[in-house]
C-alpha cells in the first residue's frame, strides 16, 4: 500500500483535491437553501408535514440512479461534477430541511412567547432567538449530512466523476487492493475530521448548551 | 393607571374567556388577580399587553388605548414576567436583563450598567452576570425575570405567576423582596395568581375571577377576607379566613400584663432584659425556651400564633430592643378577639 502511495501520490492527491469541493460545495448550497424552506415548514405549521414527505422521498431515491437521470433534467453533460453537486445539493436540502424545521420546533415556545412579550419583532426573534437556540439540532443534521455527502461522492465514480471513489474503481478493474485500502482510509479520515472540524464549530457557537454541565 | 372598559374575548371555538369586564388598576400599586383555572385571569392580564387581542371594548393604559399603539413599541413599555422566568438559555444573564434596552437600540455599554445595577436591586451577585440560566438555581432565575422586566423602567409591569415555580422558602423570600422592590419603585402591577395567600400577601387590591371571566369581587385584601360578597369568594377565600384576616389587624391595642407568674412558669430574662427562657413546674421538663416574641407594631395573627405555640399559653411581648415588657396569655387574646366583634 505504501508503494502505490509513495508510486500514485499525484493520483490520489487529485481524487482527494476532487472529492472536497464536491462533497462540501452541496453541503453549503444545501444549508443555504434549506434555512428558508424549513423555516416555511414551521411558520405554516400545514406546510410541516408535505415537507417531511418530500425530503423522504427525495432521500430514498437512489445516487446512482439521480447522477444518471440530472444530466436529462438539466441538460448536462453526463460526465459533468455539476450532477453531483445538484444531486448531493438535493440530498442535503432533504435532509436538512427537516432538520431546521425540527430545530425550530424545538423552541420552547414559552421563550418565543416571552420574545413577543418583550417588544421582538417576527424577523428579530427569528434570527436572534429562535434561530440561535435551534443551533444545536441544525449542527447535529450538519454532521450526518457532511459525512453522508462524503461517502456519496464516491458513488460518483460510476459515473466518471467521483474523487476518491475513483480509486474504488481502478482497484476494482485492476483487482488490486491497495488503491481501495487508500480509498477508504481517506474517506474515514476526511469523514472525521469534517466531523471534529463541525462540533469545534458548535462547541464555539453554542457555548450555553454545555453550561449547566458546568453548574457549580 | 390601567382601565379595562367593557373587555370581552371570545376564542374562535366559542369559549368566552372573558365576559364584559370594566376594572381598574390603580398606578402605583399591585393588582392581583385571582381565581380557579379557566376563569380568564391570565387572558384578562395579557390582553393589556395585547399578547391577546380582545373582542370587543377597549383597554387604556395611562390613558392611552392599546389597540392603536403598535404591538411591539407597546410591549417594550411594559414589563414581563412569567412563570419559570422564561429566561433565554442562549443568553448570558447580563444579556438577558438588557433584552428591552437592546431592542430598543441603547449602547452596550449602557445596556450592561444598567443591567448591572439591576442585578444588584434584585439581590443577586454582580458575578453571576456572564453566567447562562441554566448555571442558576429556580429562584435566582426568577430573580432574573424580574430584573429584566424592569431593565427599561417601564411605568407598568405584568407578572404571571411570577412565584408558583419555585419552592415555598424561597417563595417567601422572592415575596417580600418583591414587595421591598415595589416600596421603592411604585410601579403599577397587574399579577396573576392562583394562590389566594399570595394575593392577599401581595396585592394593594384583589380582582377575585370566577369561571366564565366574570368578576366575583375587587377589593383590599383585607375587605375580601372580612366581608366575602358571595359564596364563591367565601369558598374561594378559604376556611380559614376569619384566623387570615388577623394579619390585617394591630396588636398595639391588644391589653398586656406585667410581667410574672403564668400558669405556674416564670419568664426568665437575660442581664439585658431580654426573654430567654420560661421556668417551674408548669412547663413539662422544668424549663422550655421562649421560641418567639412581637411588637406592638406586629399582627394579631403572630399574637395569635405565639400564644397557641407558647409550652405556657402565653405570647412574650418585646419592645423595640427586644427587651420583654408584657405578656398575653391566651385567654386574655380570647377576650380580646371576642370584644372587638361585639356591638359597641
Amino acid at each position: 500500500m505504501i508503494d502505490y502511495l509513495s508510486n500514485n501520490s499525484d493520483v490520489v492527491l487529485a481524487a482527494l483535491r476532487q472529492h472536497v469541493p464536491l462533497a462540501f460545495l452541496p453541503l453549503l448550497i444545501g444549508v443555504v437553501l434549506a434555512l428558508p424552506v424549513g423555516y416555511l415548514g414551521v411558520r405554516f405549521g400545514w406546510l410541516y408535514h408535505p415537507l417531511l414527505n418530500a425530503s423522504g422521498i427525495v432521500y430514498s431515491i437512489p445516487s446512482l440512479a439521480l447522477f444518471v437521470t440530472l444530466p436529462y433534467v438539466l441538460g448536462t453533460r453526463i460526465l459533468s461534477p455539476v450532477n453531483i453537486v445538484v444531486a448531493l445539493s438535493l440530498y442535503t436540502l432533504a435532509l436538512m430541511a427537516r432538520t431546521v424545521a425540527d430545530g425550530l420546533r424545538s423552541v420552547d415556545a414559552s421563550l418565543t412567547e416571552a420574545a413577543t412579550a418583550m417588544g421582538y419583532r417576527r424577523t428579530r426573534r427569528l434570527l436572534e432567538v429562535e434561530l440561535p437556540l435551534a443551533l444545536p439540532v441544525v449542527l447535529a443534521g450538519v454532521r450526518v449530512a457532511a459525512v453522508s455527502n462524503i461517502s456519496l461522492v464516491s458513488v460518483g465514480a460510476l459515473i466518471g466523476v467521483g474523487g476518491l471513489g475513483a480509486l474504488f474503481t481502478r482497484g476494482f478493474q485492476l483487482f488490486y487492493p491497495a488503491p481501495i485500502l487508500v480509498g477508504v482510509i481517506l474517506s474515514v479520515l476526511l469523514a472525521a475530521v469534517t466531523d471534529l472540524v463541525i462540533v469545534s464549530i458548535q462547541r464555539a457557537v453554542t457555548p450555553w448548551s454545555r453550561a449547566s454541565a458546568r453548574r457549580a | 393607571m390601567i382601565t379595562f372598559e367593557h373587555i370581552r374575548k371570545q376564542f374562535p371555538d366559542g369559549t368566552v374567556a372573558v365576559d364584559d369586564l370594566d376594572l381598574e388598576l390603580p398606578s402605583g400599586k399591585i393588582t392581583v388577580f385571582v381565581g380557579p383555572s379557566g376563569c380568564g385571569k391570565t387572558t384578562s392580564l395579557r390582553m393589556i399587553n395585547r399578547m391577546v387581542e380582545p373582542t370587543s371594548g377597549r383597554i387604556l393604559v395611562d390613558g392611552e388605548d392599546v389597540l392603536e399603539k403598535d404591538p411591539a413599541v407597546l410591549r417594550r413599555g411594559i414589563g414581563y414576567v412569567i412563570q419559570h422566568a422564561g429566561l433565554f438559555p442562549h443568553r448570558t444573564v447580563v444579556d438577558n436583563v438588557a433584552t428591552v434596552p437592546h431592542l430598543l437600540g441603547r449602547s452596550k455599554k449602557e445596556r450592561r450598567a444598567a443591567a448591572m445595577e439591576l442585578l444588584e436591586r434584585v439581590g443577586l451577585p454582580t458575578a453571576f452576570a456572564d453566567r447562562y440560566p441554566s448555571q442558576l438555581s429556580g429562584g435566582q432565575q426568577q430573580r432574573v425575570g424580574v430584573a429584566r422586566a424592569l431593565a427599561a423602567d417601564p411605568p407598568v409591569m405584568l407578572m404571571d405567576e411570577p412565584f408558583s415555580a419555585v419552592d415555598p422558602v424561597v417563595r417567601d423570600q422572592l415575596q417580600q423582596e418583591f414587595l421591598r422592590l415595589q416600596s421603592e419603585l411604585g410601579k403599577t402591577i397587574a399579577l396573576v395568581t392562583h394562590d389566594i395567600d399570595e394575593a392577599v400577601k401581595l396585592g394593594d387590591t384583589i380582582a377575585v375571577f370566577r369561571a366564565g371571566g366574570h368578576l366575583a369581587q375587587v377589593g383590599t385584601p383585607q375587605e375580601l377576607l372580612e366581608r366575602p360578597a358571595d359564596d364563591f369568594v367565601r369558598d374561594f377565600v378559604g376556611r380559614d379566613r376569619g384566623f387570615r384576616g388577623l394579619s390585617f389587624e394591630s396588636a398595639a391595642s391588644l391589653p398586656v400584663r406585667p410581667l410574672g407568674e403564668v400558669g405556674g412558669a416564670r419568664l426568665v430574662l437575660d442581664d439585658s432584659g431580654r426573654p430567654v427562657c420560661w421556668e417551674g413546674p408548669g412547663v413539662r421538663g422544668g424549663s422550655a425556651p421562649v421560641e418567639g416574641t412581637f411588637t406592638a407594631h406586629d399582627s394579631l395573627r403572630l399574637v395569635t400564633d405565639l400564644a397557641l405555640s407558647s409550652p405556657v399559653a402565653t405570647a412574650v411581648r418585646v419592645d423595640g430592643a427586644g427587651r420583654a415588657d408584657g405578656l398575653v396569655p391566651h385567654h386574655d387574646l380570647v377576650d380580646h378577639l371576642a370584644a372587638r366583634r361585639a356591638p359597641a
